[in-house]
């Protein structure tokens, strides 16, 4: 078990490289206690995939160190960083039986085959492989294979951490939920670090104690699920979290209201306040869920079109159409919905502006 | 929902057929209509059971010339799938060397089974080759593969494993390429030894290849043929008559059809019946439920 750090980490495939572009990662400076469930989220090619690659030894960072513990371990190869990881498709040794593969990195320490046996048969009991011990690996469905991959990691005792790329990918749906929840009971009962890459939120948020959102090859935010999802603290976290994401609207700013080609919406005084004296491309942001849809006028709301609506169960998501902007609400579904045009209140408290994609706080 | 069967369907396969009966089925009967008569002329024949299979089962030549191309056989598998897998295991995995490699192992490949044997007759002759003379003149070990035995068996052999392991290695490649890095860097992790990685990633996962590469090799070198008869042709003595040289040698030289009939159906039995053997004990290894 370990506390990991990036100390100033940033990573290029390029053999030389100079602009910021050439970076897959631009510069990671992050830390994860001992024993915390995070999740690193974040869209194919942000540099998920590299950053836990340089966390587990099988890439040497560009620049910046690693540490585990407060122990220096940049250049050291993965086997002699007691870190195991599983990857996005089940890798197994097919020749050999669950039982082989479960002991091998054991013995590949040279660990005395007794202890081995018990290791094996413990860990074998936690992730409910015991029936299977005898069998060969190879012909096992995907999340019995997956759950091997895991059990590798588990048998070593002075595993630092688990680190996890996008595992259930390659599992059936209704097996992802079962194999996440034997995921979470398993960090639970064992206390390890588990690092979790993916690009699925609903696996992050309901996985992880902390999330960490990748974009572009940076960490935009981290924080608990619910710090994401009500305050982003950049356009791409609003955007990538929540189902639909965040609205956006371009807008500039005058005393405490912002203009929106046109129309004006109310802003809370110190968020007003504090944007005053800000440069760079001003957006407004408001959560589908927090943005208010009206039959009639009234107060300070604004008129806008509605394009579709559509029945997801017990919401509904209303498309409008203010200006050029094309806005999404959810409304649950017991609220009427006007038919043709609708009043859009901006409730202070959850309107966000954002300057040059940064919250502005 | 109800099928109808359509049986205009069977026109379809009507030119496979046609193919297949014309380069195989034919062939193969007018040999085993040969293989039962005794032909003295085109209008000639007399129909003589299995009198020939009863012969040339009990001919001494045959026996030698099977055990001959047994131990042959055998030799190059045992060198070249090795060998192969080696080359294949030292080939660069990136870059330009890659295409390089590909292209320099390929190269006897494509070189055609009669030049090759003339290519090497001229380097392994004892007055001018460069490898006979060499071994003669410079090292001092006597070497002439026209009057030696051992070394027809060396020349025959060095040709073989120079002309074939290449095959073997470029499939093995081929199954090495296709092992995703995750395997590797998974092994890593557990700290598994090269060798251990070898064995338990990179060998069960160049199964499917290496099965092929083996029945290929297998088959192949059981029915060499243009090589051995344009280097040695058979000799010295009998010491590299093959099967298929002997067969040559009785069917066509003799014009013995009736008893080159006999011999060619128990050769190809014997190659269908190992390769068929071969395949299922391959098939078995990676197949199973226990360990």
């Amino acid at each position: 078990m370990a506390r990991i750090e990036l100390n100033e980490v940033a990573h290029s495939y390029l053999p030389k490289p100079v602009k910021d572009s050439d970076y897959a990662l631009k510069r990671i400076h992050n830390v994860w206690e001992d024993g915390a469930a995070c999740a690193l989220l974040g869209p194919s090619g942000c540099g998920k995939t590299t950053l836990l690659n340089i966390v587990s030894g099988l890439l040497i960072p560009s620049k910046g160190r690693v540490l585990y513990d407060g122990k220096e371990v940049t250049a050291l190869p993965p086997e002699k960083r007691n870190i195991a990881q599983v990857f996005q498709f089940p890798v197994l040794y097919d020749t050999m039986s669950v039982y082989n593969n479960l002991a091998f990195p054991l013995r590949n320490r040279g660990i005395h085959e007794k202890a081995v046996r018990e290791r094996v048969l413990e860990i074998a009991d936690i992730l409910d492989l015991t029936d299977f011990l005898k069998k060969r690996a190879a012909g096992l469905a995907a999340d019995a294979k997956q759950k091997i991959s895991l059990g590798r990691g588990l048998v070593r005792s002075d595993v630092a951490a688990i680190l996890f790329d996008e595992p259930l990918t390659v599992i059936d749906p209704q097996l992802k939920w079962h194999l996440r929840r034997k995921l979470k009971e398993i960090h639970e009962k064992l206390k390890l670090t588990f690092i979790y890459v993916t690009h699925d939120q609903v696996e992050a948020l309901t996985f992880a104690d902390q999330v960490a959102v990748m974009f572009e090859g940076e960490i935009v935010q981290i924080g608990s699920p619910q710090e994401l999802f009500e305050n982003p603290e950049h356009r791409f976290v609003g955007y990538f979290i929540g189902s639909p994401g965040m609205n956006f609207l371009e807008c500039t700013l005058e005393g405490n209201r912002a203009h929106v080609n046109g129309t004006e919406i109310l802003l809370d005084e110190t968020t007003a306040e504090k944007s005053r004296n800000k440069k760079g491309n001003l957006a407004l942001g408001i959560r589908p869920m927090y943005l208010g849809v009206h039959p009639n006028p009234g107060g300070d709301r604004v008129k806008a079109d509605i394009r579709m609506v559509e029945d997801q169960g017990n919401y509904r998501i209303v498309t409008l159409k203010l200006g050029k902007h094309t806005l999404k609400a959810s409304l649950s579904e017991e609220r009427p919905i006007p038919e043709k045009e609708a009043w859009l209140s901006f409730p202070t408290e959850w309107t966000r502006l954002f300057a040059d994609g940064w919250l502005i706080k | 929902m109800e099928k109808w069967p359509n049986n205009r369907a069977w026109l379809l396969v009507l030119p496979v057929f046609v193919i297949v009966a014309f380069s195989a089925i034919i062939p193969l009967m007018t040999v085993i209509n040969y293989s039962v008569q005794d032909i003295f002329g085109p209008n000639q024949a007399i129909f003589v059971g299995f009198e020939w299979f009863r012969e040339m089962l009990a001919d001494k030549r045959l026996h030698d010339a099977l055990w001959r191309q047994f131990l042959f056989s055998g030799l190059v598998l045992v060198i070249e799938m090795p060998l192969g897998i080696l080359i294949a295991l030292a080939m660069p995995k990136k870059g330009w060397g890659v295409s390089l490699c590909l292209v320099t192992i390929a190269l006897p490949l494509l070189i055609p089974w009669n030049t090759i044997g003339t290519i090497w007759i001229i380097f392994t002759r004892p007055d001018i080759g460069l490898f006979g003379a060499g071994m003669n003149s410079l090292l001092g070990i006597p070497f002439d593969h026209t009057a030696r035995p051992l070394d027809a068996w060396i020349t025959v052999m060095l040709m073989e494993v120079w002309h074939w392991t290449p095959l073997v290695a470029l499939l093995a490649y081929a199954g090495l390429r296709a092992i995703p890095e995750a395997y590797y860097q998974a092994a890593r992790i557990d700290g598994a030894s090269a060798w251990s990685t070898f064995l338990y990633i990179q060998l069960p996962k160049m199964r499917g290849v290496l099965t092929i590469a083996f029945l290929l090799r297998f088959m192949d070198s059981f029915l060499i043929y243009a090589e051995p008869f344009v280097l040695t042709g058979g000799g010295p003595g009998n010491s590299t008559t093959f099967l298929s040289l002997y067969l040559v040698k009785i069917a066509l030289l003799q014009f013995d059809l009736g008893p080159g009939g006999a011999f060619s159906l128990i050769y190809f039995v014997i190659v269908l019946l190992f390769s068929f053997i071969f395949y299922q004990a391959l098939e078995r290894i990676g197949k199973g439920d226990k360990v």
